[in-house]
C-alpha cells in the first residue's frame, strides 16, 4: 500500500485539533482525521452556552461553537475527513486509517494528537452491583438526549459535583428527569462556582458530601443505589432509575501509548514540553489529551500555540534544546506541560495547568530545584479538585536547565 | 397448541418433535447442532430471549486440554475429546481461538511441591506436553509477574476461545439444518407417562419422543419434574475484572494458580478480544439469577491481582461481571439416560462444558443409539457457517481493505473502542439467529464492550438495534 501524504496530520477534530488545523493550513496541506460523523468534538454534544470566550471572544452554545471551528478550519484550507479513524501506527510518520472511503495509510512529517478525554464509566470505577440499564456518563447521556433525542429516566442520581456534573443535571432536566441527589466522596463539593451557576439556573439539588457509590441495584433497570458514608461506613439507599457518572477524566491515550512516547505522570496523557512537542520528533500533543480536562476554549488555544512549534519543525528552524522535567507533589496530581527546554517560549496562554486532589482556599505554590526555591506564587483564587488550576508561567521563569527536575508543591 | 417459533415464522412445527432439547446454553446448542445432522425434527427450548445468555456468556473462555481433570472421569474423557472437536470446528467456522498456552505458577513451597504431581496427573489424563519449569523460566515467559514465583508447570496447548461465538456457531448451523429455536419460554412441567413426553412451557405445550435436559442451573428442577431426586445445582458465583486492551502486552499466556482444596483460584489471562481478565472469585450462593458483582469480591480480586501482576492494576478497567457455575454435590458431570422414557440428562456441567460441548453432543447420539434409536444422517447438509471475526488475532473487518472496498459499511466504524463497523451490526441484525436486545447485539459484535462503555456510541448502537428489530417486524 502506498501511503497518501500531507504536510500536517491532525488526529481528532475537536476544538484543539480544528484550531491547530486552521492555524497551519496556510503553510501546508493539513488533513484532520475525525472518527465521528461530524467534526467538532465534545462541544457538539453539549447543547448549552458558555463556549468560545477565550478563543473567539464571544460566548455561544456548544454545537454553534463546533460549527464555527469547523468553518474556520475549512476556510483556512484544511481538509477534514469525517468517519475516518486512525487505528494504528505504521511507522513514526505514517498511520493506518479506516473510513467508508477505504482502508488506507497516510504519512506526514508532522502529526498532532488531539484525541481528547473521556469520563471513566461505571465499570472503570469498579462500582459493584447489578448491571441494569439506566447507567450513564455525562457524555453518553448528552449523546442520547441531544443527538438522538432519547429519554433517560425520571429520577437520577448524579455522581460527582464538578462543573460537568451540573451540565449533566441541566441535560437531565431538559429531558424531564429529576435529579434526586448529587454525591461526592470529598468533604466539599468540587465546584464552588457551579453552585452559583446552579442557583442561577434555578436548580435546587441536594448534594451529599463524603458519600460514595457502593452498589447499583436493579436487574433490568436501575432501581436504587446503595451509597456509603466515607467517614462512618454507614450505608443508605437512594431510590432512582438513572445514575450518571460524571467527571473522573481519562485521556483517550491509546494512540499515544501505541506510539511508545514518554507519558506524563498523573494525567495519563503524553508528556509534552511548553511548545507541545512529545518525546518523538515530529509528534505533537494538544488539548485535553494532555490536560484532562480544561474548557474547550483553552484546548482551542493549545491548537493555536502548537502551530509555532510545528512550523519551526517543518522548516527545520530549530532543534529542541536541553530539557528539564517538572514533577508535582501530592495533593497536586499532575502538571501540564511537564517539560521545559532551553530556548523555548512560555506555555500556551503563559499558563501551567495543574490538577489538585485537595481543596485549598488560597492556592499557594512553591517551585524548587534541588534545595533551591526557584519560584513562589499565591493566587487570589482557590485550588479545587475537579477543575484545572491555571498558574502563570512566571512561577518557573527562573528554572535552571542544568539543575535537575523541578518540583512544584501546593503549600 | 402448536409452538410458535417467533423468529422463524416460515418453519412449520410438527405435532411431535423427535427431540426437544431444554436449555440453549453452550451444551444445548452443541447437542442441537449434532442432532440436526440426522433425519430428526429437533426443537430447542430456551427460557431467555437469546441463546448463551446465562453461564455461557460469562465464563473464563478457556479451551482446556483437560490436564487437571480427575483421571478416569467422564469430564476427563469428554473434555479431551471436546478439545479436539472444538479446535477443528473453530478452524472451519472461524470461531476465534488463540493457542496462548497456560502457565501454572507456584508461589509457595507447598505449591511448588505439588507441581510434579500435577504433571503426572496431566499424563494420566492423556496430555503429554506438560513441562515443569524453574522460576527463571517462569519470569522469562511472564516478565510482568509479581515477585516470589518459585516455579511453574507449562501447558502449551491450553487456549483462549470466544465462548459466545462457539454457542452462536452451533445454533446457527443447527438452524440452517432445520432446528426449531423456541426462545423466551420456560419449561414449567414434564409428563413422560404417555407415549410421548409432554413439555409444558410458559408459551404452551410441546411434545417430543426424546427430551434432552441441558438446562444448566435449572437442570435439577427439570430432572425433578420427572420424579428424580439425584442432584442439586448450587450456583457458584465467579466475579471477574476485565482490563483495558493496553494491558494485553503484560500477559503472554493463561497464568494459573496451583489448584488447592479451596478451588482453582484466581487466574490472569489474555482474552480473545485482546483484553486481560483477572478472576474468578468462587462463592456458593442461593439465588440462581444473581449475577451482581460485590464490593468484597472486587476488592479480593484487586488484592490477588496486586500479588500476581502488580502492574496490571495500573491499567484501566474496562468491565466487571459475574458468572454462575452450575456446580453440584458430585465431582463429575452428571450424565444419564432413561431409554424407557427417552430422557437424557446432561447435568452438573461446569466451566469445562465449553470445551466438552461437542463431545457431549456426540455422547447424546451414543446414548440414543444405545437405546435402540436408528439415526440416519441427513442428505445435503448445508455448509458450516463462517462466524464474524471478533477476535483480536484474526483480521477484523475494520482492517480488511478488500472488504471495505467491496462494502463501505465495513469502513464506517460505529464503536470506536472495539472498532465495530456498521456493516457488522447490520450483519448481526440480519443473521439467522439475530439479537433481540442490546446485550445480544453487544455479544455478537463487541459493540459497547470497550473502554468507554458507550460514551460515544451507546445511543447510536441502540438506534441501529431499534431500526433492525423494527425492520424484522418482530419484538418480544
Amino acid at each position: 500500500m502506498t501511503p497518501q501524504t500531507c504536510g500536517v496530520l491532525v488526529i481528532g477534530g475537536g476544538p484543539s485539533g480544528l484550531t491547530a488545523a486552521a492555524n497551519l493550513a496556510a503553510q501546508c496541506r493539513v488533513v484532520v482525521l475525525e472518527r465521528e460523523s461530524a467534526a467538532g468534538g465534545i462541544p457538539r454534544h453539549s447543547d448549552h452556552t458558555g463556549y468560545g470566550l477565550r478563543d473567539l471572544r464571544r460566548v455561544m452554545s456548544g454545537p454553534e461553537y463546533a460549527r464555527v471551528l469547523v468553518e474556520r478550519a475549512v476556510a483556512a484550507g484544511a481538509e477534514i475527513r469525517t468517519e475516518s479513524m486512525m487505528t494504528s501506527w505504521v511507522d513514526d510518520h505514517t498511520v493506518a486509517v479506516t473510513s467508508p472511503q477505504g482502508r488506507y495509510e497516510i504519512s506526514a512529517p508532522a502529526i498532532i494528537l488531539a484525541t481528547g478525554a473521556r469520563e471513566r464509566p461505571r465499570s472503570a470505577r469498579l462500582v459493584a452491583g447489578d448491571r441494569p440499564a439506566g447507567v450513564f456518563t455525562t457524555g453518553s447521556l448528552q449523546n442520547l438526549v441531544h443527538l438522538h433525542h432519547g429519554s433517560p429516566g425520571s429520577k437520577a442520581l448524579v455522581v460527582g459535583t464538578e462543573l460537568v456534573s451540573w451540565s449533566a443535571v441541566l441535560t437531565l432536566r431538559e429531558a424531564g428527569c429529576e435529579t434526586v441527589a448529587m454525591i461526592t466522596e470529598r468533604d466539599r463539593p468540587e465546584s464552588y462556582a457551579a453552585f452559583h451557576h446552579g442557583a442561577k439556573v434555578g436548580l435546587s439539588t441536594p448534594v451529599s458530601t463524603m458519600t460514595k457509590v457502593r452498589r447499583i441495584l436493579g436487574r433490568d433497570r436501575v432501581e436504587a443505589v446503595e451509597v456509603e458514608d466515607v467517614a462512618t461506613g454507614a450505608l443508605r439507599t437512594i431510590n432512582c432509575d438513572t445514575v450518571v457518572f460524571t467527571a473522573d477524566w481519562i485521556p483517550d491515550n491509546e494512540l499515544a501509548r501505541l506510539a511508545h512516547i514518554d507519558m506524563a505522570a498523573g494525567s495519563g496523557g503524553p508528556q509534552v514540553d511548553t511548545m507541545l512537542r512529545t518525546s518523538r520528533p515530529g509528534l505533537f500533543a494538544i488539548g485535553n489529551l494532555v490536560h484532562p480536562v480544561d474548557t474547550a476554549d483553552v484546548c482551542a488555544l493549545d491548537g493555536r500555540h502548537v502551530a509555532t512549534a510545528v512550523r519551526d519543525f517543518l522548516a527545520q528552524r530549530s532543534t529542541p534544546g536541553q530539557s528539564v522535567s517538572i514533577v508535582v507533589q501530592a495533593p497536586l496530581r499532575w502538571i501540564s506541560p511537564s517539560v521545559m527546554r532551553v530556548g523555548d517560549g512560555a506555555p500556551a496562554r503563559r499558563k501551567f495547568l495543574f490538577w489538585t486532589d485537595e481543596y485549598r482556599p488560597v492556592a499557594r505554590l512553591t517551585a524548587t530545584q534541588g534545595h533551591a526555591v526557584i519560584g513562589r506564587i499565591t493566587l487570589p483564587w482557590p485550588a479545587a479538585p475537579g477543575r484545572v488550576l491555571r498558574v502563570p508561567s512566571a512561577l518557573l521563569a527562573r528554572a535552571d536547565f542544568s539543575a535537575g527536575p523541578i518540583t512544584v508543591a501546593l503549600t | 397448541m402448536s409452538p410458535v417459533t417467533w423468529n422463524q415464522p416460515n418453519r412449520e412445527a410438527p405435532d411431535v418433535f423427535d427431540v426437544v432439547i431444554i436449555g440453549g446454553g453452550i451444551v444445548g446448542c452443541a447437542v442441537a447442532r449434532e442432532l440436526t445432522a440426522f433425519d430428526l425434527t429437533v426443537a430447542l427450548v430456551e427460557a431467555r430471549a437469546d441463546i448463551g445468555d446465562v453461564t455461557s456468556k460469562s465464563n473464563t473462555a478457556i479451551l482446556h486440554t483437560g490436564f487437571d481433570a480427575t483421571p478416569g472421569s467422564l469430564e476427563s474423557r469428554l473434555v479431551r475429546r471436546g478439545y479436539e472437536l472444538l479446535s477443528r470446528y473453530s478452524t472451519v467456522t472461524g470461531i476465534p481461538v488463540e493457542r496462548t498456552g497456560a502457565l501454572l505458577v507456584a508461589w509457595t513451597d507447598e505449591e511448588r511441591d505439588a507441581l510434579p504431581k500435577l504433571a503426572d496427573k496431566a499424563y494420566k489424563n492423556g496430555y503429554e506436553h506438560a513441562e515443569l519449569v524453574d522460576a527463571q523460566e517462569v519470569y522469562r515467559r511472564e516478565p510482568h509477574l509479581g515477585p516470589g514465583a518459585l516455579g511453574g508447570l507449562a501447558i502449551p496447548d491450553e487456549s483462549i476461545i470466544c465462548s459466545w461465538t462457539s454457542a452462536l456457531a452451533y445454533v446457527t448451523e443447527a438452524v440452517g439444518r432445520g432446528l426449531h429455536l423456541l426462545l423466551d419460554r420456560s419449561v414449567t412441567g414434564l409428563d413422560a407417562s404417555g407415549p410421548v413426553t409432554e413439555i409444558s412451557t410458559t408459551r404452551g405445550q410441546v411434545h417430543a419422543r426424546w427430551v434432552v435436559n441441558a438446562a444448566g442451573h435449572g437442570a435439577d428442577v427439570i430432572d425433578q419434574f420427572l420424579g428424580y431426586d439425584r442432584f442439586t445445582v448450587v450456583p457458584r458465583k465467579g466475579e471477574l475484572i476485565v482490563f483495558d486492551k493496553c494491558a494485553r502486552r503484560l500477559v503472554n499466556s493463561i497464568v494459573l494458580p496451583v489448584p488447592s482444596s479451596r478451588g482453582k483460584g484466581v487466574l490472569v489471562s489474555p482474552t480473545i478480544y485482546g483484553n486481560v481478565m483477572l478472576g474468578p472469585t468462587s462463592e456458593n450462593i442461593h439465588d440462581r439469577s444473581d449475577t451482581s458483582t460485590t464490593p468484597a469480591g472486587l476488592s479480593f480480586l484487586k488484592s490477588k491481582g496486586q500479588q500476581i501482576m502488580p502492574t496490571l492494576l495500573d491499567e484501566e478497567v474496562t468491565a466487571t461481571y459475574a458468572g454462575l457455575r452450575a456446580s453440584t454435590e458430585h465431582d463429575d458431570f452428571v450424565l444419564d439416560s432413561d431409554p424407557l422414557t427417552r430422557y437424557i440428562l446432561l447435568g452438573g456441567i461446569r466451566s469445562t462444558g465449553l470445551t466438552a460441548s461437542m463431545a457431549l453432543g456426540e455422547h447424546v447420539v451414543e446414548l440414543m443409539k444405545n437405546a435402540g434409536e436408528v439415526l440416519r444422517v441427513s442428505e445435503q447438509l448445508p455448509d458450516a457457517p463462517r462466524m464474524p471475526s471478533i477476535g483480536q488475532a484474526s483480521l477484523r473487518p475494520f482492517e480488511n481493505a478488500e472488504l471495505i472496498a467491496r462494502d463501505p459499511e465495513y469502513g464506517r466504524i460505529v464503536c470506536f473502542c472495539e472498532r465495530v463497523s456498521r456493516g457488522e451490526i447490520r450483519d448481526a441484525l440480519e443473521s439467522a439467529v439475530p439479537p433481540t436486545d442490546l446485550d445480544g447485539l453487544r455479544r455478537r459484535t463487541r459493540a459497547l464492550m470497550g473502554r468507554c462503555q458507550g460514551f460515544y456510541c451507546g445511543a447510536e448502537v441502540q438506534a441501529l438495534l431499534n431500526d433492525g428489530v423494527h425492520a424484522r417486524g418482530t419484538s418480544l
